[in-house]
């Protein structure tokens, strides 16, 4: 699939990595497959719903096209189909990149937090913190021996601003990555989290009130932090998709500049 | 690349990425109000425009676009900087 020859040395050389939540050239998600290619993977993405077509404009924009799925983490069908979907362009995976969070707007962006209608909690339950899972049964069977799935997350730790209910299911994929790398570690799948700090993708944009997060890492980040740059995230998720982390799960590593180690 | 033809490009693809009818894509019609383009589309029409004119929109200038007469006035001054 690449248009020039693939790298013969790179962190990633050889491997078949899924890679989902690619929407914009400034999605998190579109770094690591850029960066996973130039280690020399092999990249499918997936989209979905109305954001699909985006997604297939903008995977013409890696160093190789990469294919594009559909696949709506709600959708049992797009899951039970997901592994047949990928053999028609890769005979296995190494890896996989889950980039997938959604929150209703009732339940973000400083609505009161107490009056959260439990259905649209349980949306971003489902779409945040469940699909991990979903996603790791779904790709099982076509999992090598080795295998690093990655999760992106937003420390959850303590409470932010306007992050609300999206926190909560932040909260439940950090415990749900501890019980998957409980569960997928004798299968040899290592299941581990980049908590990094704001970037200014489609989904931060999507939250009312980001902007008073980007204070904090101006005030707090010893290394100092660019909410434009994916590339400090995405170089961490291409680490952990590598054979460098061999025995690391459960684990999430924090790409933020310093921010979650120091006190205000 | 005249305006007209900027506009003829334009109205495609609002109608290809948000089904907007070619004869109301006008220049004084807004993306937004009128038209009904909303945040996801109008990223999708910022690639598409970006890929069929050569041009680079970077995000904060699409915010200054409200209408279609803005978008092609933009296209226009950008193609002629590349």
């Amino acid at each position: 699939m690449f248009d020039r020859m693939p790298p013969v040395s790179g962190l990633l050389v050889g491997k078949r990595i899924l890679v989902t939540g690619v929407l914009t050239d400034a999605s998190i998600a579109f770094g690591v497959a850029r960066i996973a290619q130039e280690q020399g993977a092999t990249v499918v993405l997936t989209g979905f719903g109305r954001g699909l077509s985006l997604t297939r404009r903008i995977a013409r924009r890696l160093p190789a096209e990469a294919p594009v799925i559909e696949l709506d983490v709600t959708d049992e069908g797009h899951l039970s189909a997901l592994s047949d979907r990928v053999l028609e362009h890769t005979d296995g995976l190494d890896g996989v990149l889950h980039a997938i969070g959604f929150a209703p707007e009732s339940v973000l962006g400083g609505k009161p937090f107490v009056e959260a209608p439990w259905a649209e909690v349980a949306t971003a339950v489902q779409v945040s913190t469940w699909s991990l899972a979903a996603l790791c049964r779904a790709a099982l069977p076509l999992f090598s021996e080795r295998v690093s799935v990655v999760g992106l997350d937003f420390d959850a730790a303590v409470a932010w601003p306007s992050y609300d209910w999206m926190g909560v299911a932040k909260a439940g994929l950090e415990s749900a990555t501890r019980y998957l790398a409980r569960d997928l570690g004798p299968r040899g799948v290592r299941v581990n989290l980049v908590a990094a700090g704001p970037l200014r993708t489609m989904a931060a944009k999507s939250i009312p009130g980001f902007e008073r997060f980007e204070s904090v890492w101006d005030e707090r980040a010893p290394l100092g932090w660019n909410i434009h740059d994916t590339g400090p995230t995405a170089q961490a998720c291409v680490a952990l998709l590598s054979d460098w982390f061999p025995a690391t799960t459960g684990e999430i590593i924090h790409v933020d500049g310093g921010v979650h180690a120091i006190g205000t | 690349m005249s305006q007209s033809d900027i506009l003829a490009g334009l109205a495609a693809i609002l109608e290809e990425v948000a089904g907007v009818d070619p004869a109301d894509a006008t220049a004084d019609k807004t993306f937004i109000d009128d038209l009904d383009v909303d945040s996801l589309s109008m990223v999708e029409v910022v690639v598409a425009a970006e890929e069929k004119f050569g041009v680079k929109i970077p995000d904060e200038d699409v915010k200054s676009l409200k209408t279609v007469g803005d978008a092609v006035s933009y296209i226009q001054r950008a193609g002629v900087a590349a």
